[in-house]
């Protein structure tokens, strides 16, 4: 025990007792983060994710002021100039009529952009509210509505969607209709799941026996547990929504010309591949990297917001 | 008694985000043939990071060694390659997990879970297998074992997943079986039973067990020997009647006045231990129990305190000890309760 | 089992009740004529009208509709005269369903290959390659995959025929296009699953039991980690469908996608009511076959239906 004799020398004084230390008792070394701090902290570090954020940003910024500053209509159609690859006056060249890429390009991701983020923000609201009431207050509405929903989710989606455009003819607003009248069926599916899983979660029941009324409960306790969850799902959303007018305009169904969207330019870029390849490939870029930057922003927040992921790297 | 397990100043740690988190800090302890020892502290105290660092289940990233070894009938565990570690894990040191209802592969059959610790092996051909996994079943208390043959874990309840637990860490015949608090996640009744059919198995097979659990009443009634674990460190050790009864550290003592038992009179008020344990993420310079210790001295505030030996056995990690420190008498139990445990 | 697989047959028999009356309504709200065109006098045209029953009220139509179907009666195409929708679909059909069975066999199987090797060499280039393939494959339309494979493999470097469907050559482009969505999908989604199952407890009991890595993978983490896989394979098959319509197209290929685009854009009610109602009855069923496959991989699933 040589330590001991180390230690002997140690102050007698250092001996008094003073007892318990009521601060330094129930002390959290750890840095204090909230969700939203954390969740922020781990977006900005994902580089991905924050790259993803600014492409779309940028993207919605020449939606709005493209078209204005090339000096054309979208619709000024120019005989003598058909065709025609990149150059000084035409910074993505002409297409078949001699129209300019540049403007129609940028017309065309307003379009596209607009139905993208409206269709998908519709669905988030009616499919949140549905499976939200559905799924808190349960019983003989849940139980009607749930069936409706389990027969409605087997309908092929892009069918239906085809079929409603038939009916309403071209044009933005069928095009938002045709995708939010089945659409928002997955969003009320998975709410009504979160929504029935926390209200048997132990705070919730806290919070009843202690009086509170549903209101208070759903807008403090519910709503800040599957924000999280739908704010993902809504960015994930995007992307397929911007696809699937795409792929209705591409098919003949979105919007009529000369209006124009992503989906009209791939499809009259693919009829003249074969002489004029640059006619697709110049608006596939946007639609590629617009739906690379969404996803790239949805994985991100997926990551970030996930409650089981906090505090990790 | 020959040692089979011998921990030597063992420090084990995390990488997290904010920094290192010390779990485990500098602990020694050994296991003798035949012996259940217990290991008994708070959550968080570092003692089911203990028990899995014994097998190197902590996840090596985040995780790894600071320093110190642990030694298994003379090889050294901490430096293992995964090759050498499978030949020990499962054979030569068995572990029940804390929850059963998760721990069990939901889409595998009972009987394939449990004879899986030696298709590694290729020991014994298929029959030879089922025979082995049935004879464990029976020996575990489970009733028509033909049919939880081929079950799945979902289909069985809580404490017979349980046993099936126990079933699948003695089947490879291993030396140590670390069980780690086995029967937090059941109820009380089954807790016992959990808790006979343990010590029967250990008497049966000879088996060495580390006992791993918050509750004290668990250690009374199954432990040789006791480590009390606080803010990763090892308070106090000892055989079982040193700790309940001649306590000799004032975590022990408040944990021993916080339990109750059936001699607790209506009007004895029990006494928690006030506050909560010290974060790891960067734990006090002095005594980590200090800020809880109603016998805290300035020098516990500053300096952590250095083992004290009372006897052979028994040693505590407390400045109380010192010849300076003015002589205090920690309540613990009385030795007329000693039949009553 | 037998009862889980009898409830998912009710619903979606339902399902398919619900499709085909949706579909015939909204096929009788189109708008446009059929039947335009300056050849016809007033009394041909009533007399078509005539023999479609377009003169009787609809809710007669609909249940002549609905016996015709229960008779595997489509009824004829209004605008490839002579042609019934039963013989147009039994033509197309087998185009669309190899080049359909093609794209999904090949991008299930390589998706949930390069999901397994990612998971398995996470932070690694391994996995950030793979990664990358998912991200694309999720971020570029397939018609626009079909219309770059056309250019550079056809037109440009003259390596696969860019039309038609008449040989294992002309398969490859269209099945890549069809696939590279779903393959970047699975990949993800198993990538992901393997990761999470990884860290549950089960497995860490598989490695207490010194069990090598290799086993632990095969038999403990892949099989758990494929049911999410699963669950997402339905509604995969209704993408795979759809993409035919746009790759069927591309590539010329007389499949039943081209059809169908046509037959919206011609306004042919029964074609589409008849396609329609076919896709819907596929879709219903491969979804029927997932659940019950789901119930087959998961044995929790089976007891809950019981």
């Amino acid at each position: 025990m040589e330590n001991n004799e180390v230690l002997k020398k140690v102050d007698k004084n250092a001996f008094k007792r003073i007892g318990k230390n009521v601060e330094k008792m129930e002390a959290i070394s750890r840095p204090n983060l909230t969700y939203w701090k954390d969740a922020w902290r781990r977006i900005k570090k994902n580089k991905a994710a924050f790259a993803g954020l600014i492409i779309i940003i940028v993207y919605v910024i020449l939606a709005v002021f493209g078209p204005l500053i090339s000096g054309y209509e979208y619709t000024q159609i120019d005989s003598s100039r058909m065709n025609q690859f990149v150059s000084k006056e035409h910074w993505f060249g002409t297409d078949e009529l001699g129209r300019d890429l540049w403007t129609r390009v940028w017309r065309g991701a307003r379009v596209s952009l607009l139905i993208g983020f409206i269709s998908t923000i519709l669905n988030t609201i009616i499919g949140g509210l549905v499976g939200g009431i559905s799924g808190y207050y349960g019983g003989a509405l849940d139980l009607v509505l749930m069936r409706i929903i389990d027969v409605l989710y087997g309908i092929p989606y892009l069918i239906v969607s085809i079929l409603v455009m038939v009916v309403l003819g071209p044009g933005v607003s069928s095009l938002i209709i045709a995708m939010v009248i089945v659409g928002w069926i997955g969003t009320a599916r998975f709410v009504r799941g979160e929504v029935l899983r926390l209200k048997e979660q132990d705070f919730v029941a806290a919070a009843k026996v202690l009086g509170v009324s549903d209101l208070p409960i759903i807008v403090k306790h519910i709503l800040p547990n599957v924000m999280g969850l739908i704010i993902t799902n809504l960015t994930m959303a995007v992307p397929k929504a911007i696809f699937n007018e795409a792929f209705l305009s591409y098919i003949g169904l979105g919007i009529s010309p000369p209006e124009c969207s992503w989906g009209v330019l791939a499809k009259s870029g693919v009829k003249m591949l074969r002489i004029y390849p640059y006619q697709l490939f110049i608006p596939s870029f946007f639609i590629c990297t617009t739906m690379l930057a969404l996803n790239l922003l949805g994985d991100g927040m997926r990551d970030a917001l996930d409650p089981k992921l906090r505090g990790t790297e | 008694m020959d040692k089979i397990l011998e921990v030597n100043d063992l420090s084990f740690s995390f990488h997290t985000y904010g920094g290192i988190v010390k779990s485990v800090r500098g602990i020694s302890f050994d296991v003798g043939e035949g012996e259940i020892v217990g290991i008994v502290g708070e959550s968080g105290c570092g003692k089911s990071v203990t028990a899995q660092c014994l097998v190197r289940l902590n996840p090596e990233p985040p995780g790894f060694f600071e320093s110190g070894s642990i030694k298994y009938k003379g090889q050294e565990i901490t430096t293992m390659s995964e090759h050498e570690l499978r030949k020990i894990r499962g054979v030569e040191i068995g572990f029940i997990f804390q929850d059963p209802m998760t721990s069990l592969n939901p889409t595998m059959k009972i009987g394939k879970q449990i004879e899986e610790i030696f298709i590694q092996r290729k020991l014994y051909n298929k029959k030879e297998l089922k025979e082995k996994a049935i004879e464990i079943l029976k020996l575990v208390g489970i009733s028509d074992v033909e049919r939880r043959y081929n079950q799945y874990p979902h289909e069985l309840s809580g404490g017979m997943k349980q046993r099936i637990m126990i079933a699948i860490a003695l089947v490879g015949n291993p030396s140590i079986v670390i069980a780690d608090e086995p029967t937090t996640s059941l109820d009380v009744t089954i807790e016992a039973q959990i808790l006979d059919l343990l010590k029967d198995l250990q008497k049966k097979l000879k088996t060495s067990v580390i006992l791993i659990t918050h509750d004290l009443g668990v250690i009374a009634k199954m432990c040789d020997r006791v480590l009390v674990m606080y803010g990763g460190k090892i308070v106090e050790k000892g055989n079982a009647d040193d700790i309940f009864y001649n306590t000799k550290h004032p975590y022990t003592s408040g944990l021993l006045c916080s339990i109750a038992s059936l001699e607790t009179k209506k009007n004895e008020e029990l006494e928690p231990i006030e506050g909560t344990p010290p974060d790891l993420f960067s734990p006090p310079i002095g005594c980590p129990f200090a800020a809880r210790c109603e016998y805290a001295m300035e020098i516990c505030y500053e300096t952590i305190p250095q083992e004290y030996k009372i006897n052979e056995e028994h040693s505590t990690l407390c400045w109380l000890e010192h010849e300076y420190a003015e002589k205090v008498t920690l309540p613990c139990k009385k030795q007329y309760e000693k039949e009553a445990i | 089992m037998g009862k889980y697989i009898l409830k998912r047959l009710g619903i979606s028999l339902l399902t398919l009740l619900v499709l085909i009356t949706i579909v015939f309504i909204l096929v009788r709200l189109m708008p446009g004529d059929p039947f335009a065109s300056d050849k016809l006098t007033p009394e041909i045209r009533q007399n078509l009208e005539r023999y479609y029953g377009f003169d009787k009220p609809i809710i007669v139509q609909y249940f002549t509709y609905i016996k015709n179907i229960l008779n595997g009666d489509f009824g004829y195409s209004m605008k490839y005269i002579n042609q019934s929708v039963n013989t147009i679909i039994a033509d197309s059909f087998p185009y669309s369903f190899d080049l359909g069975m093609r794209g999904l066999s090949v991008s299930i199987s390589l998706g949930l290959v390069l999901g397994i090797i990612a998971a398995l060499n996470r932070g690694k280039t391994l996995d950030y390659m793979s990664v990358i393939i998912a991200i694309i494959g999720t971020s570029v339309p397939d018609f626009i995959i079909g219309g770059l494979l056309q250019y550079f493999f056809g037109i440009k470097w003259g390596l696969f025929p860019v039309a038609q469907y008449k040989g294992i050559e002309y398969t490859i482009l269209p099945s890549i296009a069809l696939g590279f969505y779903t393959l970047a999908m699975v990949s993800r989604i198993m990538r992901a699953s393997m990761l999470e199952v990884v860290q549950q407890d089960y497995i860490k009991t598989a490695k207490s039991k010194g069990i090598s890595n290799f086993r632990i993978t095969a038999k403990h983490q892949i099989r758990n980690a494929i049911m999410p896989v699963v669950t997402v394979l339905g509604p995969t098959v209704a993408s795979v469908l759809t993409g035919t319509f746009v790759v069927e197209s591309i590539f010329a290929i007389p499949g039943m996608g081209k059809y169908y685009v046509q037959s919206v854009q011609n306004l042919d009610y029964s074609l589409i009511l008849g396609m329609t109602v076919f896709y819907g009855a596929f879709l219903v069923l491969a979804n029927m076959v997932v659940d019950i496959l789901y119930g087959v991989i998961d044995p929790r699933i089976r007891v809950a239906g019981k």
